[in-house]
């Protein structure tokens, strides 16, 4: 049986279905009898899930939200280039 | 994918380098690109740069936009790419080393920490207000190599050929970049979720 460890190198390509049948009911077989790498899977969605999450925040400044002095710094500098 | 409306006149007219075009363009989008300019950088100014570099940047090579194209991905990925180009050009903070942020094993391979599940789920953990922040500041503890193929990968959702063309690293080196990270970020997590309990 593979260890945890292995399982867990390689977590993202049996999220992502990248495993071969044989290596996928290898990975099958170990969550079967492991509690702590179906906590680990689920915490590694989980994570993900968060991450998107922190950036997703209500309180965030709207995308209006840009000082006019650098619009303005920004025209000027094209205006300058040409 | 056919091309959005508008996008092409706005294109035609901005290379013929049309000034109204290029502002009715930059207030559009600015604050959605700045946005994204400031997750990469934590500091106002770098991001506001980056931002300015990014829009001079893009009318530049607007004839290199393909039409089939949609502006604001186009704009997106500029954007990103100046960010990147700041960020080079920072002086490096003290980081902790991935391997310290990564699970311990034992010799026979099983977790020296075993994992213990959470006691709740990452949707309600969001629901309280401290958890954004809290992840935000897990996530910049994260060595910058590894913080910012996460910002890319999982949060500007960018793919793993572009995000390998921009950081120019091969597609598996991004892979395995982003599952360390995934895995550093949730040992960040960890206690501080476990303390809910």
């Amino acid at each position: 049986m593979i260890t945890c460890r292995e399982l867990q190198d390689f977590l993202e390509e049996y999220r992502t279905g990248a495993l071969s049948a044989e290596q996928r009911a290898r990975f099958e077989e170990h969550l079967a009898v492991c509690p702590p790498c179906v906590a680990y899977l689920k915490q590694y969605d989980e994570t993900i899930r968060l991450g998107k999450g922190a950036f997703a925040d209500p309180d965030a400044p709207v995308p209006e939200n840009v000082p006019e002095k650098l619009v303005r710094a920004i025209l000027e500098a094209n205006r300058g280039k040409k | 994918m056919s091309t959005p409306v508008g996008t092409s006149d706005l294109v035609a007219r901005l290379r013929k380098g049309d000034e109204g075009t290029f502002e009715e363009i930059v207030r559009t989008y600015a604050g959605r690109l700045l946005a994204v300019a400031r997750r990469f950088l934590s500091n106002e100014e770098d991001a506001q740069d980056a931002l300015q570099d990014a829009f001079l940047s893009a009318f530049r090579s607007i004839d290199r936009f393909e039409e089939r194209a949609q502006l604001s991905t186009w704009l997106h990925s500029i954007v990103v790419r100046a960010s990147l180009m700041k960020l080079r050009s920072r002086r490096r903070r003290h980081e902790t080393p991935i391997e310290d942020l990564l699970p311990k094993y034992l010799d026979d391979g099983h977790m020296a920490d075993p994992a213990a599940p959470w006691p709740e789920t990452a949707e309600d953990l969001l629901q309280r207000h401290e958890t954004r922040a809290l992840v935000r500041g897990c996530i910049d503890r994260l060595p910058e190599s590894y913080r910012t193929v996460l910002l890319m990968r999982d949060i500007e959702e960018l793919d793993t050929q572009e995000t390998a063309r921009l950081l120019e690293l091969t597609p598996n080196a991004v892979k395995v970049r982003l599952h360390r990270a995934r895995q550093a970020l949730r040992g960040l997590l960890d206690p501080h979720v476990r303390s809910l309990a």
